[in-house]
């Protein structure tokens, strides 16, 4: 039951093979025996899962299910979940019990019937690319427990790759969804910007935070997408458009598909058994009848730069809300209100977080601004123009989604530099609000490897084409860790 | 670019985050790293790129001025820190 696709536990559970009850059941078992070790859940609330998978095997008996009705999902602890904890990976909103759902919450568990089987940890703020930065402990890569498993929805990841739910939500500023995707064998999916609503997904950088789905194929991920997206009038960026069928060209043959390669992408930096692994990955697309073409994102050495910019001064905003006054964490002893403040945000948040604060802080203050910020949004253009440039010769643009598969747990924790290049292959996509996927591709070390996959505007169907057909031509996504029974 | 350890300080004293002399040091150190990594942009003629603010060209949306939204004053006390008579209770801010 643990290896099955949602279509799978979709039919077993219209088949009344399983109850949704017993479905919980099993993966709640799962989580109650391997979590201690992996530590990628930080809230699971036995009763409320189950009352929901109750709720979920009346509506089947009922006849008023959909294909995802009664399947459990992990949720990222960004997502504001009414009644659930939610923390964001920090001590500022330990005990935070959220008052609403977040649309993506309202969406897949009241619209859709999905059991939540409790919020995964992240790090801190979403702000990380291992983690680390989490209040509540670094979470364990289930291919290599000494490894990390990526971030910032590593949670999410170490929960799929361990089977410990079918599918999990995610979130990506810079990559935060394809990374984690990448280091533990997932097919993730980021949106379109727009695509999937943010209202009640607590904010880091505003202007490229996306959430999008983290599971097992790309099939998965379509039907996951098909329930999480839409128009929203509660979020200003949400983008009015038609309903889509992401899962509608899944089967459609790649022949003639036109695949470019930024030679950015391919050129030192990368470890070179990642990149053995990915042109491997090319040569079956190019047996699945796609060409390849050689494309330029000439600007794109310059995407961590500008990203380090933008993300900390939009999240310098956005965090100024946890002033201890009106909910979350409040220091205990102080002397006056500028004093509260000072030691509410020096005792809440943790030391990454404090250091984007700062950052952002800094490039937004005057003297600064233009130096920097308006400097940032330049290049911002630039890199955007780049991938409309590469798009008039290819359908899609492929490479690595991670110059290294999971390393060290604490290898590169005291160095930020080090880590922001994590995601030098990710971010650029997100500057420019594009799709992206991770998709597995192979090993290196016995290292799950991730191929990325980048779309036009609004191509996710096409993106999950071409990852759904590889999916049938490989087995890669279909592998566990030998020790996750 | 180099942030001299006054800068670090009026930086933390903006975001409103007590840092200890140890720790604007470290903190010093970690930002100037980051700072020679970003210094990479300047080097980049960007005369006459319009400033890219956001992945979509959107303009605000506008709604009838009705009410949308239900009342749910009493969860959202629920949650607050201190609540009296259906007032929201918070630190002193008037000295």
């Amino acid at each position: 039951m643990i290896d099955k696709s949602l279509k799978q536990l979709g039919q077993a559970l219209a088949a009344k093979e399983i109850s949704s009850v017993e479905l919980t059941t099993l993966f709640l078992d799962r989580i109650a025996r391997l979590n201690p070790e992996i530590n990628a859940f930080v809230t699971v609330d036995r009763d409320k899962s189950l009352a929901v998978a109750r709720a979920a095997d009346a509506r089947i008996a009922n006849g008023t299910a959909g294909p995802l009705t009664g399947i459990p999902i992990a949720q990222k602890d960004i997502f504001c979940a009414e009644g659930w904890t939610t923390t964001c990976g920090s001590k500022m909103l330990a005990n935070f019990v959220s008052p609403y759902d977040a649309t993506v919450i309202a969406k897949l568990h009241r619209e859709a019937g999905m059991v939540s089987l409790g919020k995964t940890n992240m790090d801190e703020f979403a702000m990380g690319s291992s983690n680390e930065t989490s209040y509540f402990g670094p979470v364990k890569n289930p291919w290599d427990r000494a490894r990390v498993p990526g971030g910032s929805s590593g949670g999410s990841a170490a929960a799929v790759a361990a089977r410990l739910a079918p599918a999990a939500t995610g979130t990506d500023t810079g990559g935060s969804i394809r990374q984690p995707a990448a280091l533990c064998n997932l097919t993730g999916l980021k949106p379109t910007y727009g695509v999937v609503s943010r209202y009640g997904m607590i904010a880091f950088a505003s202007s490229l935070d996306q959430g999008g789905p983290m599971a097992a194929s790309a099939e998965d991920c379509a039907l996951l997408l098909n329930a999480m997206s839409g128009f929203d009038e509660r979020d200003s960026t949400s983008l009015q458009r038609p309903a889509e069928d992401y899962a509608r060209d899944l089967e459609k043959p790649l022949a003639g598909l036109r695949i470019g390669l930024p030679k950015e992408f391919f050129g030192d930096g990368c470890d070179p058994a990642v990149m053995a692994a990915v042109q491997a990955a090319l040569d079956e697309y190019r047996k699945l009848g796609a060409t390849t073409v050689d494309v330029s994102l000439p600007n794109s050495h310059l995407s961590v730069p500008a990203y380090y910019v933008i993300a900390p001064a939009e999240a310098s905003s956005n965090l100024s809300r946890f002033d201890g006054v009106r909910y979350g964490y409040r220091a205990p002893d102080y002397d006056s209100l500028d004093d509260m403040y000072m030691k509410t945000r020096a005792q809440g948040f943790g030391a990454e977080v404090k250091r984007r604060i700062l950052i952002g802080a800094y490039v937004l203050s005057h003297g600064y601004y233009d130096a920097y910020y308006l400097q940032a949004q330049r290049i911002r253009r630039l890199i955007a123009d780049d991938f409309v440039a590469a798009f008039k010769s290819c359908d899609v643009i492929m490479g690595p989604t991670s110059p290294s598969t999971a390393f060290k747990l604490g290898e590169r924790a005291a160095d930020p530099v080090q880590m922001y290049l994590s995601d030098i292959y990710t971010i650029a996509v997100n500057l420019a609000g594009l799709p992206g996927m991770s998709i597995p591709c192979g090993f290196a070390d016995g290292l799950p490897v991730g191929l990325q996959l980048i779309g036009d505007y609004f191509a996710e169907a096409r993106l999950l084409n071409a990852a759904h057909r590889f999916q049938q031509a490989t087995d890669w996504h279909r592998r566990r860790p030998a020790d996750i029974v | 670019m180099s942030l001299t350890l006054e800068q670090v300080q009026r930086i933390a004293l903006l975001a409103r985050i007590e840092i200890s002399e140890t720790e604007a040091q470290t903190t010093r150190g970690h930002l100037n790293g980051i700072f020679e990594l970003i210094e990479q942009m300047q080097a980049v003629d960007t005369r006459g790129v319009e400033p890219m603010a956001h992945a979509q060209e959107l303009s605000q949306r506008l709604r009838a001025d009705v009410v949308g939204e239900p009342d749910r004053r009493a969860a959202y006390q629920a949650v607050a820190p201190e609540t009296e008579a259906g007032l929201y209770l918070v630190p002193k801010v008037i000295e």
